[in-house]
């Protein structure tokens, strides 16, 4: 008998002949790098990777991903990965995407991917810019945003990427930084081993059209008193402050003292995650990252599959002979 | 039901319309009538008339419902130009269908609902039973509803029950005087109401009812009987485009070996095509009711590229939407087959209504040179073989097909010759599974010299992953490209691999083989031209018939076909699409004839318009 053995892949493994073409310094080189870096650990050979992505500078990706990809239209990748995913059980399949992309042209198709919880992980690029049509601004910019197309300031409010995911009744929401590729890859860890959508927004500095967006989160000078780091079963703290839920209120609040929330992402009631996800406004004043909410739920996939495999198990006879009894039903008659 | 004797007239074919409320059951009765006719082996052709809204106000000509049954001793065409019997259950089916009648025609109507209120619902000043406007038809006045509860009244159901029963008794009465076989109604009563035996004694108690009344009473002298058709031998069914059309798809899925994934968005006249294709998951069958026609068409494309057959119907709205992804398709080069159900437009337009206007978005309608196959059914059984054949062209050269269907033949129905499905094309596919260069690399981009189609390497194959995408593609590798060069051959390349695919040759038919007159149809114009052409042919006029089931690429013969006449006439339901690609093509000055009326072209209108090209040129 023939030994299969097992190969270990490395990150050298997932890197595609095709030239990076992002601009110097664009966040989106450490996604990547951290995303390859990361794949050997689905433990998956390559040819059951699939990547499906939208049009925008992070789109690219599929094309700097040594596995199958698509480089589809803009906003649509999450509907393509729903026929895909649906009708492939033994595929992993990623979803890269932008705010723009996600959250603009293709929102209908990100809430009801989330909605129906098919089997894909949704990576969102979110550099609050649009950068492939250079530097216009987009759903998730903030009120008075000042870009070509808005050189009076924006008028229109912010999308929040995480409350939009967790009204359409995602089952997993995160959020991580570009820059941290060790928190990055412990989010797609996560989102990999999660049955059903997987949502993952990633700040991602756009150094051309939207630089430092991110910086209050990044800058260690600045970092600690803005981030909050989850971590299932720890207290929320941010810079010596508390994450408290005040008596009375319906949300939470960073105080002085008081007693912190514990973490805990598997709570059922989305108002958890909902309440966490507010607490940066557009200012990113104090800014979770890490997973927001990891709860399970019959994924699309595994309904949509199980209705056809119990169909399939009752019926009796070749394709041909099935068929010839499907023309023949209802009321036939016979010439002779 | 023993008979006393009445006279029984013989009759080669029949045009009968039963119009009532969108509540008093017509599309049933009519489809009962149609079933028992069938059974009797006459040919048939039938077409519904639904009212546009779900539950217009009762009584109203908006909530008017109808269905026209065409049947025959021989083999027929269409459902038939003009009722030769009207049933009106109402003021508002008589009002809305009279102006179609033909002086002489037999009105059935029910007297009990020609009310003083009814009357006025629909604008009768007077009742048109009394008034003598109805003077040119043969009126049989029955108190349908006050006869069906008498029929009942030993029964003890519910008066609304029996009430409703009467479109039974209308069905009996008619069932007797065409001498139809009625076994199949009464067990289709039992198998529709099998959890309620109460009201299936009612609906037999009506149709005995209406039987007996046709029988007993002097109201009606005559009953006709028309003989069989000579049809060829085998088994047959009755079957409406759109389940002909489900059926060809799940045919498709069976002889491809694939699984077939439907992505829909409901859209009025197509969304039967989803409901029927949701029941048969038993062939490895997914469909998928998306959140609207773009996520619709994305998930089959994607369950494309992981090598299913993928499929996504609608109407012309839908079309629209799809555009941009039928492009990436385009450039992707897979298989996708888009069904579009045409109805009226432009916007929302008529949507119950037929029309042929998609045409031009079907062949042109999209950004860039993006060419693909479009073909388009002739009947409602020929959905079926359309179907498969969309799926052929779509596997065989990885390419999406547009099918055109229309609300007529997608409504309309007639018997269909089953085929066994051994018969059917054999449509296997082979997946790509290794490199194809001689150095072992796998080229994306590397065409099969025979189909000029590229590999389907389906995401799970080792060694063969690569990357596609909308961005252009050079030649072979499928890497981005932006060469000048490159970007000139990949678009010639495209148009040329829809242009080589392989098409069956347009027939002619030409009995006196000396027509001047070419017609050439396309889609669901064939019955009304066929029926058109036959009678002029009866009157000893000649005029050849030529019909296109491929609009893309077109048959190779068509232009020495059309070469071949003095003039070609060509018929469409909209204002010349066919018309003008044949202009451009073939630089023949071809004679459009054209209607918009939401309605399907009836024969005689055809035909007065053939004979005048006919005799005056
Ligand atoms: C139908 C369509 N409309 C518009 C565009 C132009 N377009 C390309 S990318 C883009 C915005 C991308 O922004 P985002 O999703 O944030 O991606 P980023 O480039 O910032 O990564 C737009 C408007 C397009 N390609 N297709
Ligand atoms: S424009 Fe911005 S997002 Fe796009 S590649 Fe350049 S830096 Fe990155
Ligand atoms: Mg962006």
């Amino acid at each position: 008998m023939a030994e299969t053995v097992a190969v270990k892949l490395t990150a050298k493994d997932f890197k595609s002949d095709q030239e990076v073409r992002w601009c110097p310094g664009c966040g989106d080189y450490a996604i990547l790098a951290a995303v390859q870096q990361f794949m050997p650990e689905l433990g998956l050979p390559r040819e059951n990777i699939v990547f499906v992505s939208g049009i925008g500078c992070s789109s690219r990706f599929p094309y700097y991903m040594n596995t199958y990809g698509m480089h589809s239209i803009h906003g649509r990748a999450p509907a393509i990965a729903t026929g895909l995913s649906a009708s492939r059980p033994d595929l992993s399949v990623w979803v890269v995407t932008g705010d723009g992309d996600a959250l603009s042209i293709g929102g209908n198709h990100l809430i009801h991917a989330l909605r129906r919880n098919v089997n894909i992980k949704i990576l969102l690029f979110n550099n609050r810019i649009y950068g492939l049509t250079k530097g216009q601004y987009s759903p998730t910019s903030e009120l008075g945003k000042i870009t070509k197309s808005t050189p009076a300031g924006s008028a229109d409010s912010p999308f929040n990427p995480l409350s939009l995911a967790l009204g359409a009744e995602a089952t997993f929401v995160a959020r991580t930084i570009d820059s941290d590729r060790k928190h990055l890859q412990s989010v797609l860890r996560a989102a990999a081993a999660h049955e059903g959508s997987a949502f993952v927004e990633i700040y991602q500095n756009c150094n051309i059209f939207n630089d430092g967006a991110f910086e209050l989160v990044k800058d260690p000078s600045t970092r600690d008193e803005h981030l909050i780091r989850l971590e299932q079963g720890e207290p929320i703290t941010v810079g010596g402050l508390n994450v408290v839920h005040p008596e009375g209120s319906f949300g939470l609040k960073v105080q002085e003292g008081g007693t912190p929330i514990v973490h805990d992402a598997t709570v059922e009631d989305p108002a958890y995650a909902f309440a966490l996800s507010r607490l940066s406004g557009s200012d990113l004043g104090t800014t979770p990252i890490g997973v927001f909410r990891n709860v399970q739920r019959p994924s699309y996939d595994e309904i949509v599959r199980k209705q056809v495999h119990d169909a399939k198990a009752q019926a009796t006879g070749t394709p041909d002979q099935m068929l010839d009894d499907l023309l023949n039903t209802g009321d036939t008659w016979t010439i002779i | 039901m023993a008979a006393p004797a009445k006279r029984v007239e013989q009759l080669d074919r029949v045009v009968i319309r039963f119009a009532g409320d969108s509540g008093d059951g017509m599309q049933l009765t009519g489809d009962r009538f149609t079933s028992e006719t069938a059974q009797l082996g006459n040919d048939i052709s039938t077409l519904p008339n639904f009212p546009a809204e779900i539950r217009a106000p009762a009584g109203t000509l908006p909530g008017v419902s109808s269905f026209q049954v065409h049947f025959a001793d021989y083999d027929i065409l269409t459902p038939g130009d003009a009722p030769d019997v009207l049933v009106a259950m109402n003021p508002a089916a008589l009002k809305a269908n009279l102006s179609e009648l033909p002086a002489g025609a037999d009105i059935i109507v029910n007297t009990d609902e020609f009310t003083r209120r009814n009357l006025a619902k629909v604008g009768y000043a007077a009742s048109p039973l009394e008034d003598g406007s109805l003077a040119d038809f043969a009126v049989h006045p029955v108190a349908l509803t006050t006869l069906t509860l008498g029929a009942l009244s030993e029964l003890g159901v519910a008066k609304k029950d029996g009430e409703r029963a009467k479109n039974m008794f209308a069905l009996g009465l008619l069932s007797w005087m065409y001498s139809r076989p009625f076994e199949s109604t009464l067990r289709f009563l039992e198998r529709k109401f099998a959890k309620r035996p109460d009201l299936v004694a009612a609906n037999k108690a009506a149709f005995q009812a209406g039987w007996n009344y046709g029988e007993t009473t002097e109201a009606f002298a005559v009953r006709y009987e028309i003989k069989p058709a000579r049809m060829s031998p085998g088994t047959y069914r009755n079957i409406t485009g759109n389940q002909a059309l489900a059926l060809g798809l799940v045919a498709a899925a069976v002889r491809s070996g694939l699984p077939l994934f439907l992505g829909a968005y409901p859209i009025t006249p197509a969304s039967d095509i989803l409901h029927e294709l949701s029941k048969h998951k038993r062939f490895g069958v997914t469909t998928m009711q998306a959140e609207d026609e773009i996520a619709a068409i994305g998930a089959a494309l994607g369950a494309a590229y992981g090598g299913a057959l993928g499929v996504t119907t609608t109407s012309g709205p839908g079309v629209a939407l799809k555009g941009e992804t039928i492009s990436l398709a385009i450039a992707l080069e897979l298989p996708l087959v888009i069904v579009d159900v045409q109805r009226a437009g432009p916007s929302t337009g008529m949507p119950t209504k037929t029309e042929q206007a998609d045409l031009n978005m079907a062949l042109f309608g999209r950004h860039g040179e993006a060419p693909l196959a479009v073909i388009a059914p002739k009947s409602p059984s020929d959905c079926f073989h359309a179907a498969l054949e969309a799926a052929r062209i779509a596997l065989t050269y990885r390419t999406p097909v547009i099918l055109l269907s229309d609300n007529y033949v997608a409504n309309g129905s007639e018997p269909w010759l089953l085929p066994s499905a051994a018969e059917l094309p054999d449509l296997r596919v082979t997946f790509a599974t290794e490199p194809n260069t001689d150095d072992g690399r796998f080229l994306p981009y590397l065409r099969d010299p025979q189909t000029m189609a590229r590999p389907w390497a389906v995401p799970g194959t080792p060694g063969l992953e690569h990357r596609i995408g909308g961005l252009e593609k050079a030649d072979k590798t499928g890497d981005i490209s932006y060469d000048p060069a490159n970007h000139e051959f990949m678009v010639r390349t495209r148009q040329a691999r829809i242009e080589a695919i392989s098409v069956p040759e347009v027939d002619v038919e030409d009995p006196s083989e000396d027509a001047g007159v070419l017609v050439l149809g396309w889609g669901s114009t064939y019955g009304p031209i066929g029926a058109a052409c036959r009678a002029l042919r009866q009157r000893g006029l000649s005029v050849a018939q030529a019909h296109l089931r491929h609009l893309a690429p077109l048959p190779a013969n068509l232009g020495a076909v059309l070469a071949g006449y003095d003039k070609v006439v060509v018929p469409e339901m909209n204002l010349g699409q066919l018309a003008a690609v044949i202009r451009s093509r073939y630089l023949v000055d071809v004679v459009p004839f054209n209607q918009v009326s939401g309605l399907p072209f009836t024969a005689g209108t055809l035909e007065s318009m053939l004979e005048d090209v006919v005799k005056n040129g």
